[in-house]
């Protein structure tokens, strides 16, 4: 298929009935309001369903019972909106139901402001709702790789029958990139549904529940759980790596759009023949630890640059474990580091490793 | 070829976003990576509205660009904010039919052009901002004259009666860049 | 000899945790006859909601939810809009519909889901104690308003029933009570007719019963049909508040 140029907002809309989802709940926020509408115009024309909730409250238990009666069902929202949506996740997960949701981030907390941010990497990887439970977080960095990612994400939905959430910053909702689809599945089912319900003709009823007042079966329950995301973080770390193989002193880390910024700035770097190595996650959640941890032991320092006031920045150091220092540079409130303000925040990294083997 | 990062800059409704994205599409047809990244804000129109676009022949990396090549601007404010910010040796194209000011840039080229008197006399006075982007392509030949024309028309195929004005709009734009060319 | 009457399939055999004199359980039995009675019990997903019916999903004989508190009526929504052909019902409290899931509640009738509410109203919050429900009648007194509700500080109780009936979208809404046979005839009657307007994909369907706590008001079962059938009753009057054929060219305003 040819390449067209979309706006990541309408690019993730497309993708997700690329994926074979044709439902979607959701409410208009800023800045992720193009996917609702692009939807609200698009699902009718493929036989799909839109429907625009009275709030992300009710969005989230709509595809609660949406994924429970064994449907693929997307809903996207903005950082307070996904506050409002931690309940139906807790529910969902702990249901162990399939349904894919997409975060574009705006500036918090509080109401905050629509620019673009990263400040919901800790709600997503760490602390979504209540209770113990595991999302798959998904950064994409360019509108290509969002639309590459969203395929994935309910690929590994329906796989592990657990919520994926997918979080861009305002930028990659708001910008227009070229990029390719692949062909549609409208109408392909889900695999084995044997949790779905259905109506229980011709079998035992089901129940799709998360309460359990017997405290050694809730307990089995998250033991259950925390196993099934023991076997995601073996079995689905993705991650990047820019610029590692010659030999450097300084690595950089970011995630999503920041660690776009950040390759321009090593681009700049290298052609003063300073070499930097970059290491981005793919998956937030499960966090690629090892193959982090593989160049921090090639490396003196580290700088992790986020749009946010330090949130990966804790699973670098989870990762480092102290054997390297760690800079950190960031920014929030709609503020993006630039390319110029990673390349001083470098130089300053460097200047600190001192006498170096850096450049070639 | 290294990444050309244009600016297009206005007031929201003065049409640089629509710029902004037939450059991206025509540059995009020519084969050439980009990425169209505007500004946002609350207002849905008469605010301040710029876009950035980056034309590469390699992936693009950062599409957040604090200092362009290219700047063009439809309105004082974002000439006084963007204006200084333009690489040395890059291009301004001000609309001096909106700006009663011009680049205070040496180091650069300054491309002045009434943009609304040209549009006018082309059958729209709102087709300046094709004016502008015919100016910035006839001056740069960053993407092809033909390509370009073609996105405006696909552009405008549910109005199509406004398509003959606004392609004469961008192809006198376009005559008045390149006449510019090679100097200033 | 003729069998004239047996344990509805529309329930399990599962002995139920309420208490002694409440009437969930004959609630529960109605909807039950009714699913069986029309045949939908192998089409049928019920909805339990957060409250003293928070196990429903244990009693009624078919595809089961549990919802978080309120948001029945928003997963009910979702699984009625995937899947269509589908008998949905959400069963819920006074708390659950009337106060943390009112939002819930008014949208989806709003919007003409076509599923069915039985909202069982007792006037308090039976499972967390005996605390003021948004439907606690005025100077009730309950463990949150031990000098009874006083409706100057926290506002009169919400008719839901009323409330949405006065929305434009069609519907079937009605008020029946579970005190006496009697009423608990014309109780299942609605609750029936509230399924037949689903099975017909007509509107959305909404039936308030009038319930009786004897634990939480402290009186006996005899004293609670007593008090709800003159505390209650002229405060909710009974009766079919909305049709979907008022909305056809049909018949009468209603009631």
């Amino acid at each position: 298929m040819a390449k067209v140029l979309m706006k990541g907002n309408e690019a993730i809309g497309e993708a997700a009935i690329r994926a074979g989802c044709i439902h979607f709940f959701g409410y208009p926020i800023t800045p992720q309001s193009e996917v609702p509408e692009y939807l609200s115009r698009r699902l009718p024309e493929v036989g799909g369903l839109y429907l625009q909730a009275e709030s992300e409250v009710a969005a989230s238990n709509m595809i609660y019972g949406a994924a429970g009666v064994g449907v693929r069902v997307l809903t996207t929202s903005s950082s307070p909106g996904i506050s409002l949506m931690a309940e139906g996740l807790s529910y969902i997960a702990a249901c162990e139901l399939p349904c894919v949701l997409v975060n574009i981030m705006r500036a918090g907390p509080g109401l905050g402001g629509i620019l673009p941010a990263q400040g919901d990497y800790l709600q997503a990887t760490k602390g979504t709702g209540h209770g113990d439970f595991n999302l798959i977080v998904l950064a994409p960095a360019s509108v290509q790789e969002a639309v590459d990612l969203m395929l994935v994400a309910f690929e590994l939905a329906e796989k592990y029958r657990n919520p994926v959430i997918l979080i861009g910053d305002g930028m990659i909702g708001q910008m227009m990139e070229p990029v390719e689809f692949p062909e549609v599945k409208v109408g392909e089912p889900l695999g084995p549904t044997d949790y779905a319900l259905t109506g229980c003709k011709g079998r035992e009823r089901r129940i799709v529940n998360s309460l359990y007042l017997d405290a050694q079966k809730l307990n089995d329950h998250n033991e259950k759980l925390k196993a099934k995301f023991e076997l995601i973080t073996e079995n689905e770390q993705r991650w990047e790596y820019y610029n590692t193989e010659e030999p450097f002193d300084v690595l950089l880390t970011g995630f999503g759009m920041m660690a776009r910024i950040c390759k321009t700035a090593i681009d700049v770097l290298k052609g003063e023949g300073i070499n930097i190595g970059l290491f981005r996650p793919i998956t937030a959640k499960p966090f690629p630890y090892k193959p982090l941890r593989e160049l921090i032991d090639r490396s003196k320092r580290v700088l992790c640059v986020e749009m946010n006031m330090g949130q990966m920045l804790l699973d670098v150091q989870f990762a480092a474990e102290g054997t390297v220092p760690i800079d950190f540079y960031g920014k929030a409130g709609g503020i993006i580091p630039s390319v110029e303000d990673v390349v001083e925040q470098l130089r300053a990294s460097i200047a600190k490793v001192g006498g170096s083997r850096s450049g070639k | 070829m290294a990444v050309t990062e244009v600016l297009m800059a206005g007031f929201g409704g003065q049409g640089m976003l629509l710029s902004g994205k037939l450059l991206a599409y025509a540059a995009m047809e020519d084969g050439k990576e980009v990425s169209w990244l505007p500004s946002y804000g609350p207002e849905m129109r008469g605010g301040t509205a710029n876009v950035t676009v980056c034309v590469s022949d390699d992936p693009v990396g950062s599409p957040y660009i604090i200092e362009p090549v290219a700047l063009l601007v439809m309105n004082q404010p974002s000439l006084e904010k963007f204006g200084p910010r333009v690489k040395k040796g890059g291009l301004i194209v001000v609309n001096t039919s909106l700006i009663p000011i011009t680049a205070d840039r040496d180091d650069c080229t300054v491309l002045n052009i009434a943009a609304n008197d040209v549009a006018k006399k082309a059958g729209t006075a709102r087709a300046a901002n094709l004016v502008m982007l015919g100016a910035y392509v006839g001056w740069s030949g960053i993407v092809d004259k033909s390509v370009t024309i073609a996105k405006i028309e696909k552009e405008f195929a549910s109005k199509a009666k406004f398509i003959p004005a606004n392609v004469a709009a961008f192809e006198a734009g376009y005559a008045e860049g390149e006449k510019m060319k090679g100097g200033a | 000899m003729k069998k004239i009457f047996s344990y509805t399939d529309g329930l399990t055999k599962k002995t139920t945790h309420y208490c002694p004199g409440c009437t969930h359980g004959v609630i529960h039995r109605m909807v039950g006859e009714v699913i069986e009675e029309l045949g939908l019990r192998e089409t049928t997903v019920g909805v339990a909601p957060v409250g003293c019916s928070v196990l429903a999903y244990e009693y009624f004989n078919c595809d089961m939810f549990e919802a978080s508190h309120g948001r029945a009526p928003a997963v009910a929504t979702g699984a009625k809009r995937c899947r269509p052909n589908l008998t949905v019902f959400t069963y819920q409290g006074d708390g659950d519909l009337a106060s943390i899931g009112m939002a819930e509640i008014v949208h989806a009738a709003n919007r003409g889901e076509k599923f069915t509410t039985i909202f069982v109203n007792n006037a308090i919050y039976g499972m967390t104690g005996g605390q003021m429900a948004p439907t606690t009648m005025p100077n009730q007194r309950a463990t949150t308003c031990p000098m009874g509700r006083d409706v100057e500080e926290v506002g009169h109780p919400i008719k839901v029933a009323e409330l949405l009936s006065s929305l434009t979208t069609p519907a079937y809404v009605a008020r029946v009570s579970s005190h006496t046979p009697e009423e608990t005839i014309k109780a299942k009657a609605a609750i029936k007719q509230a399924f037949q307007y689903q099975k017909e994909g007509r509107c959305y369907t909404f039936v308030e019963v009038l319930s009786i706590c004897p634990t939480n008001w402290g009186l006996s079962p005899r004293e609670s049909n007593t008090w709800l059938e003159k505390e209650m009753m002229p405060y909710y009057p009974l009766g079919v508040l909305k049709r979907p054929e008022d909305f056809e060219g049909g018949t009468d305003g209603g009631n």
